[in-house]
């Protein structure tokens, strides 16, 4: 099943719609709720990130008995430090995101708790892409397949 | 602690879930950063945050939060408590502090069990 969404870049109050319809289906699906939480806050804060820094891209989960794989993609200005993006408590977000309840540095490192696997595909003024993708079942050695080819784990410029 | 003891504690407003307050918990979390909630909330909480804007309930949902309250005597909008109310959430409101909203939940006998270890 593949699922598609537009995240918009300029509404914050729309900002985790994609990622609480991924849930509702996860749910519907009988996925374990561990693993559910997992899935929608490692897509929230990917979905959040694109909407703060990258006015908004596309959202693609597709989810098969295996494993669900979260790929978000936007044309923003990439990352430039990825390896200072990853540390918690790092964050570039302006004063008004923080006022918002974000900006606190952790979404990147919360991305990563909380994927089996998570590459990070970034290029300064070309966009970002992230894949993250979670085991459903067989363990987290099935969702290291789901990985895209060209993509690095924790991202190089591609 | 049930949530209609957190309410007497809080002196608090009940916007949604009047029917449930009678619903059991035994951990808290004060936060107004949603990420921070995300990074270290692992088992069900009630949220006790200052942010009040459609982002809480949707951070609560994604998590399992039930119990919302909001500190500082914030009110939620019609939106949000229409949102919690399809999620089958909670919320309440508290003129009280964060801090002192906190400190009476946690003399009352309330913990923090349920968030990660920060090391």
């Amino acid at each position: 099943m593949v699922l598609t969404f537009s995240v918009p870049g300029g509404d914050f109050n729309q900002a985790g719609r994609a990622s609480g319809e991924v849930k509702k289906v996860l749910a519907r699906l009988g996925v374990d709720p561990g693993l559910i939480k997992r899935a929608a806050v490692a897509m929230y804060e990917a979905e959040i990130n694109m909407v703060i820094h990258a006015g908004g891209g596309t959202a693609t989960a597709d989810i098969s008995p295996e494993r669900a794989v979260l790929v978000l993609e936007d044309s923003g200005p990439g990352i430039p430090d990825l390896d200072l993006a990853m540390q918690e408590g790092y964050s570039t977000a302006p004063e008004w995101i923080r006022e918002l309840g974000f900006g606190a540095g952790m979404g990147l490192p919360n991305m990563k708790r909380n994927s089996d696997e998570l590459s990070i595909e970034t290029a300064p003024g070309r966009g970002t892409r992230v894949t993250i993708v979670l085991a459903l079942s067989g363990g987290p050695a099935a969702a290291a397949a789901a990985l895209p080819a060209a993509a690095a784990p924790e991202g190089k410029a591609p | 602690m049930t949530v209609r003891r957190i309410a007497e504690l809080l002196d608090a407003r009940v916007h949604t879930g009047e029917d449930d307050l009678d619903l059991d918990v035994s951990a808290a979390c004060g936060a107004d950063l949603m990420s921070d909630v995300m990074a270290f909330v692992k088992e069900k909480v009630v949220l006790l945050t200052g942010l009040v804007n459609p982002q809480a309930i949707r951070t609560a949902d994604l998590l399992d939060i039930r119990v919302v309250v909001f500190v500082r005597g914030k009110t939620p909008s019609r939106d949000m408590v229409d949102a919690a109310r399809e999620s089958g959430m909670i919320l309440l409101s508290t003129n009280y502090s964060m801090f002192i909203a906190c400190g009476r939940l946690y003399e009352a006998g309330l913990r923090a069990g349920g968030t990660r270890e920060i090391r």
